[in-house]
């Protein structure tokens, strides 16, 4: 059922994708280079005028940010639409701005997703509003995927730098030590699952967001983008590292074959048989709320590393606030995304459970000694903070990310399910998004 | 219509017109006569088989609706864990992001009341004519018709979509509505009922007593076609209420979902960073969501199932 919708999504989005293609082409031919730029006085001029900004983000914390925007200024209303998320959120974006109609005024765009839409010119620079002044008050990895050259299309709400958590009772049950590199990774993984055939060392049916984190940590750079010039190559040392240890757990059936998000996977997360989580930093408040049952089970590490003593990491998720063209009141939306994302925001949306992509937040003492309940009262910020200050600024995604992670599970899933290897599939996976980029008019190459 | 309907087996109307001659077939007759159709043990496993496939989702509804989210991951399906919290579940489904539900729930029923009680009063016109008035081109009519039951509303939507779109009519009410009034079934199922349940002699005496066409539809026709028209209600009602696909692609503002897409709104946030899991809500919702039907069913099925039998036997 699941699987049917996705495909179903996938075509719709596929679509939408398509149409916004088509707009952008045949659209204004407006040259936003010379856009004029906005100045403090004039969205404060805005503010006291006041109007009503439409927000279509899933966020949860941005509740109360809005909350508090309208307290201080009282003649602006936010209007956040929070229903929609993943997919559905972005097929109904990419719609509203194919029609030319409903298109809201913020909108939240995950970082993977953002060049697709900035390429189209479906999003404002931010840059004449004063964003380009607040490269400094971000995390480097964050900061390197909103921004391209001197425009800036989004304001980094959060991050995702990568983190292991680990459920502690299952590791202390069979005495097993917990991995500090991939290899270790894969020792511990044959040991838990000798000791227990039920307990999985972790559960990977295949995720295209999981593995170009792992790629990333590896140093490998698949995706290279200067315009609409794009290389996509799979074929370098990263990559090896990263197949050659994945294809151990594969071949050995050390992973769990159940599919991120899910049901089963909760259940899994919750009752021991998955016992590590490898992912962003945005995960205790989903462990939280999905996975109440194994409060105090859990604890968060460092992401394992391909060479002992290595500390590169990765980022996995994260989102920005974005303008998109067609929006209305652009002082006002700017003024909110500056307000949520760069000024007193940060700090209401981090009480509340969010991990910031701000470095005063990241250093805040306070920040990094909060103490976790889940956790078990670890200061769990500190490893999250340290993986940030070590992701690499050089990765960048597809301008059609969205699409190429939508036929990941039909061309690298293969090497999960059937003797196909995995560097072969990530072969398969380069080919077919070459062709597609090659169909949607960008110029690609290995 | 006070008699309820029995089930037959196949074989059943030989035998009562066996029965009806009067032949002494005691055996027979004692065994099982029309009233009592004779049994398979083959239909009655395969029936059970049907039941128990049908009821189980039903009865793991009703269950996990009982509990919470930590109950959920922790029992079994198919039976109660130690907290019961439907009540607690039941009130957070109405009141979780601002009480959304209710507006959710009233959206649902205004899409069902224009737009399955339009497509039933379109359906009941429509059928009407086509089976009692002879005009060219009543053949092509029938052809579009039968047709466009075969075509799913799915591969409609887009074009659909595209064509809303053009109009404006994205992200209204509208754009559930005027799509459920095309009811091609409904039409169908009016036309094959209007031909069997109004006698034309009955028309034309009321055209020789001086009826209008108009009155002779409302005050004889239409009484006439009551258990089509409950029929064609039920089928167009079902069909709104669970409507998911349409509303997905026409609507982006969350305040004017129905039940269907407000629940897999609900249910999607567990697949988001950052997303409030509330699996129980979603399950305590979906309950909640399919008792209107269940209720609907119930008060109307005396007046369908006499439709449903109508002209089946000749008097």
């Amino acid at each position: 059922m699941r699987r049917t919708t996705g495909r179903l999504m996938r075509g719709i989005t596929l679509l939408s994708v398509l149409a916004l293609g088509a707009t952008a082409c045949g659209g204004s031919d407006d040259d936003s280079s010379d856009q004029k730029a906005v100045s403090a006085a004039d969205i404060q001029a805005a503010l006291k005028k006041g109007g009503t900004v439409n927000v279509w983000a899933w966020e949860p914390t941005l509740k109360s940010v809005a909350a508090n925007f309208e307290k201080k200024y009282p003649k602006v209303k936010i209007n956040l639409v929070a229903e929609r998320s993943g997919d559905k959120h972005y097929t109904a974006l990419s719609n509203a701005i194919a029609a030319k109609k409903g298109v809201p005024d913020v909108a939240q765009v995950e970082y993977f997703a953002l060049s697709q839409y900035s390429l189209t010119k479906g999003l404002t620079d931010l840059a004449p509003y004063g964003a380009d002044k607040l490269k400094a008050k971000y995390t480097p990895g964050p900061w390197n995927a909103v921004s391209d050259g001197d425009k800036v299309y989004g304001l980094p709400m959060d991050s995702g730098p990568m983190a292991m958590f680990y459920n502690k009772k299952v590791f202390d049950k069979y005495k097993i030590a917990v991995p500090t590199t991939w290899d270790e990774y894969v020792e511990a993984a044959r040991k838990l699952h000798k000791a227990d055939p039920k307990v999985y060392i972790a559960n990977d049916a295949g995720d295209a967001g999981f593995t170009t984190s792992l790629l990333w940590e590896a140093g490998s750079r698949p995706y290279k983008v200067d315009g609409t010039k794009v290389s996509i190559n799979f074929d370098d040392a990263g990559a090896k590292k990263y197949t050659d240890t994945w294809q151990k757990l594969i071949d050995e059936k050390l992973v769990s074959p159940i599919n991120g998000w899910t049901d089963d996977w909760y259940k899994g997360l919750g009752d021991g048989t998955i016992a590590t989580l490898t992912t962003g930093a945005w995960m205790p408040a989903n462990f939280v709320s999905g996975v109440p049952q194994a409060s105090g089970q859990w604890r968060a590490a460092p992401m394992p590393a391909w060479t002992k003593g290595d500390k590169a990491s990765a980022e996995n998720g994260g989102s920005s606030l974005a303008l998109p063209e067609l929006g209305k009141n652009k002082e006002l939306a700017y003024a909110f995304v500056e307000y949520a994302n760069a000024g007193d925001g940060v700090q209401t949306r981090v009480d509340e459970g969010a991990f910031p992509a701000t470095n005063a937040q990241l250093q805040d003492p306070a920040f990094l000694s909060k103490k976790f309940d889940y956790f078990d009262g670890q200061e769990a910020n500190k490893i999250f903070a340290d993986s940030a200050a070590n992701v690499a600024s050089d990765w960048s995604y597809l301008p059609f990310q969205q699409y190429a992670n939508s036929i990941f599970n039909d061309t690298v899933g293969k090497a999960y399910v059937s003797s196909t290897k995995l560097s072969d599939a990530l072969k398969t996976w380069q080919d077919a998004s070459i062709k597609y980029g090659n169909e949607q008019g960008f110029t690609v190459e290995k | 219509m006070s008699s309820s309907v029995t089930t037959t087996s196949p074989d059943a109307p030989e035998q009562a017109a066996g029965g009806s001659k009067g032949a002494p077939r005691l055996r027979t007759r004692r065994k099982h006569s029309p009233g009592r159709p004779k049994r398979s043990i083959l239909l009655t496993v395969l029936t059970g088989l049907i039941l128990v496939y049908t009821v189980v989702p039903l009865i793991w509804l009703v269950i996990s609706a009982t509990k919470t989210q930590d109950g959920l991951a922790n029992s079994s399906g198919m039976w109660f864990s130690s907290d019961f919290a439907l009540w607690q579940n039941i009130h957070d489904t109405f009141t979780y992001h601002d009480g959304i539900f209710v507006r959710w729930l009233l959206n649902t029923l205004l899409y069902v009341v224009l737009g399955a009680g339009g497509a039933t009063l379109l359906a009941i016109l429509g059928g009407y004519a086509l089976a009692k008035f002879t005009f060219p081109g009543k053949r092509a009519v029938f052809a579009v018709v039968i047709g466009a039951v075969a075509v799913p509303g799915t591969a409609l939507a887009v074009p659909t979509f595209l064509m809303f779109s053009k109009m404006g009519l994205t992200d209204t009410p509208w754009a559930v509505i005027i799509p459920s009034l095309v009811s091609p079934f409904g039409l169908y199922l009016m036309w094959v009922f209007a031909t069997e349940a109004i006698p034309t002699e009955l028309m034309e005496a009321a055209r020789i007593d001086g009826a209008g066409e108009v009155r002779t539809f409302f005050q004889v026709a239409m009484p006439l076609l009551a258990p089509g028209t409950v029929t064609v209600l039920l089928f167009t009602t079902v069909a709104t209420w669970n409507n998911y696909f349409l509303p997905l692609i026409m609507l982006k503002d969350p305040n004017w979902y129905p039940l269907t897409l407000g629940l897999d709104a609900w249910n999607s946030q567990a697949q988001t960073i950052g997303g409030d899991v509330v699996t129980n809500l979603v399950i305590t919702g979906s309950l909640l969501t399919i008792i209107p039907l269940i209720a609907a069913f119930l008060l109307l099925q005396k007046y369908w199932q006499s439709g449903l039998s109508a002209g089946s036997v000749k008097e």
